[in-house]
């Protein structure tokens, strides 16, 4: 082993420098944030569900659904391209909540809590990391889209208006599934959560099919599903089909205002309770 | 006088129905290691976790360079490094990710956190691998990184939670020559561990505690005289039956007869004297010796007497078993 001879002395100030807790908060979150991508890249599962995932079930649904599904005054793939982004982004809020859920349960966030670390970045800088992810898939989506045929009918500021609307509402779902993953007992038990939670939500909505077709209890449920607000959001600000139009409930006949007040109301919920929830499990 | 780094007192807390702390007290002196030893269970990580703010405690006071760990959680963390018992570093990412974040999350800086990053990984030879993710590292390497995490920011108070626990020898030495450097500089470090050889290299003083109680508290050295518990061996020329009866009055305890029946082990009171006696004793019996040995005790002999050995045997190395096959104990006369 190297000896140190010209090592300060260790009684002296540590090392830490003090700078104020604002700009010491914003690089506490853009450590975690990088530290989040870098797992993110390397667990091939984790990126497949913003990468493979996106690919696969664009060309299936357009594919495979697309020639049995009327839609009225226009094309399934315009119709389920808003659809396909919500379902993917929605399901990959799956990961948030395991890889949160790992953390809590390996020794990792002992040494952040014996850190001088702002705590919250732990959640904040995993909200972020997974936003980016959900940007790459939002663009995979977007291009596969254009690859098959998906057309928006929009100006360029609606059309990343969409985007962001559904971009917003994943965002803020991450921060329900950090709730999950700080309550689950294991990460296997976060995982359930995506079965449970995540596909029902997705798909009792006018994600894949207009609603007009489900009975009629459905119905009521998949119209006012936050989920169908947002994909008849995207769809209208891209200018693509929207048959959710015609239906006399209010998110889908204000389907952007609607879309943003859910996102607002689910961060503004989620995001104390996520670090109320962190604060809990974390003292003992 | 200077004040303690580390002082607890009368430090109480509950786990359930698990009384893990029942009141301890202790303090390090500033430059100085405590050797903190005790059975599984026996409250020595949740001491450090108290210390380390990770836990509160129900009752009592503990501070960290004069502190309060209670009030001032945030300004304990500035000051203290923590290797802890479960290796806590990221799998995922390489061992110069591992310290750059950690040292990104201390409050260095960019350029600083990389190059201090550089300097732990090449003070614990851990440059060839710095660039590996730690999935692929052995267990003395990530032992490894985790002192050297726990050291980046320079902290002046430094917790290591059995910090060589499954390591193989010479990773062991390592960690020591690590923590002994450390030490040159300053540094006072509150050691946990199970393998009482290394609070013996490497401890100032050493608290043993118990059920949560602290149940003896000294330098090995005073430690070892008070357990009293030498042992003496006894080479003969030849087997003897009478042997062990011979000796027993001189003993504490049962004489313990080896398989071949020449060599003789007991503890003892380590008196002035204590060979010439047992000489003396079996030359009266008529009986031939070749060798003849007063071993002061080891810090094992120590703990054992003192927490009632519930020490698994693997971790005592070194020690005889006490229930191997072919020895034949005889009790001793003296009661």
């Amino acid at each position: 082993m190297t000896v140190t001879t010209e090592a300060p002395p260790f009684v002296t100030t540590p090392l830490s420098e003090r700078s104020s807790a604002t700009s010491r908060r914003i690089r506490d979150v853009w450590a975690m944030t990088r530290r989040n991508l870098v797992h993110i890249s390397r667990e091939p599962m984790q990126l497949s569900d913003v990468t493979l995932q996106p690919v696969l079930f664009t060309v299936l649904f357009v594919y495979i659904f697309g020639g049995g599904i009327p839609i009225p005054n226009g094309s399934y793939k315009d119709f389920v391209l808003a659809g396909l982004l919500a379902l993917n982004l929605v399901t990959s809020t799956m990961g948030t909540a395991v890889g949160l859920g790992t953390d809590i349960h390996e020794g990792m966030i002992d040494r952040f809590r014996a850190l001088p670390m702002w705590r919250a970045s732990v959640l904040v800088g995993r909200s972020f990391a997974d936003l980016t992810t959900s940007c790459i898939c939002a663009l995979i989506v977007g291009v596969t889209g254009l690859v098959v045929g998906w057309r928006p009918d929009a100006g360029v500021a609606s059309i990343v208006g969409g985007f962001a609307l559904v971009l917003f509402f994943a965002y803020s779902l991450t921060w329900i599934a950090m709730c999950v993953g700080l309550k689950s007992k294991s990460p296997e038990s976060a995982a359930s959560f995506g079965f449970i939670v995540l596909f029902p939500l997705a798909f009792v909505s006018n994600a894949m099919v207009p609603t007009q077709h489900m009975p009629i209890w459905l119905r009521d449920v998949a119209d006012w599903n936050p989920v169908s607000a947002v994909t008849a959001a995207a769809r209208h600000l891209w200018g693509n089909p929207n048959p959710s139009a015609a239906i006399n409930a209010w998110p889908m006949q204000h389907p952007v205002l609607a879309a943003a007040a859910w996102s607002t109301f689910i961060l503004a919920v989620a995001a104390p309770l996520a670090a109320w929830t962190f604060r809990r499990r974390t003292t003992e | 006088m200077t004040r303690d780094m580390i002082e607890v007192e009368a430090l109480t807390k509950r786990y359930g129905e698990t009384r893990a702390l029942a009141g301890v007290d202790f303090s390090v002196a500033p430059g100085t290691v405590l050797g903190l030893l005790g059975p599984n269970g026996a409250g020595k990580t949740t001491a450090v976790r108290v210390l380390t703010t990770l836990a509160l405690p129900d009752s009592g006071r503990a501070a960290v360079a004069g502190i309060d760990v209670v009030r001032h959680p945030a300004e304990v963390r500035r000051r203290i490094g923590v290797a802890a018992q479960d290796a806590t570093l990221d799998r995922l990412l390489t061992g110069r990710q591992n310290l750059v974040l950690v040292a990104e999350l201390s409050g260095i800086s960019g350029r600083r956190a990389k190059a201090r990053a550089k300097e732990l990984l090449e003070q614990f030879e851990l440059s060839d691998a710095a660039d590996r993710v730690l999935k692929g590292y052995s267990g003395g390497m990530r032992r490894r990184l985790d002192v050297a995490a726990s050291l980046v920011a320079r902290p002046p108070v430094l917790f290591l939670d059995e910090p060589t626990t499954g390591l193989d020898p010479s990773s062991r030495l390592r960690v020591w020559e690590a923590v002994r450097q450390l030490l040159a500089e300053g540094i006072t470090v509150l050691l946990t561990t199970q393998y009482l050889e290394e609070a013996d290299e490497l401890a100032d003083r050493i608290v043993v505690i118990d059920h949560g109680r602290v149940v003896a508290n000294g330098t090995p050295l005073e430690l070892k005289h008070a357990s009293r518990s030498a042992r003496l061996e006894v080479t003969l020329a030849s087997p003897h039956s009478e042997a062990a009866s011979a000796i027993a009055s001189l003993v504490n305890g049962p004489v313990r007869v080896s398989d071949d029946g020449r060599v003789l082990d007991a503890g003892v009171d380590p008196v002035p004297g204590l060979a010439t006696s047992v000489i003396r004793a079996l030359d009266v019996a008529g009986i031939l010796v070749d060798n003849v040995e007063v071993r002061q005790p080891s810090l094992d002999d120590v703990f054992f007497s003192l927490t009632g050995g519930q020490l698994e045997d693997e971790l005592l190395p070194g020690r005889p078993k006490s229930g191997d096959d072919g020895d034949k104990v005889l009790e001793g006369a003296r009661s």
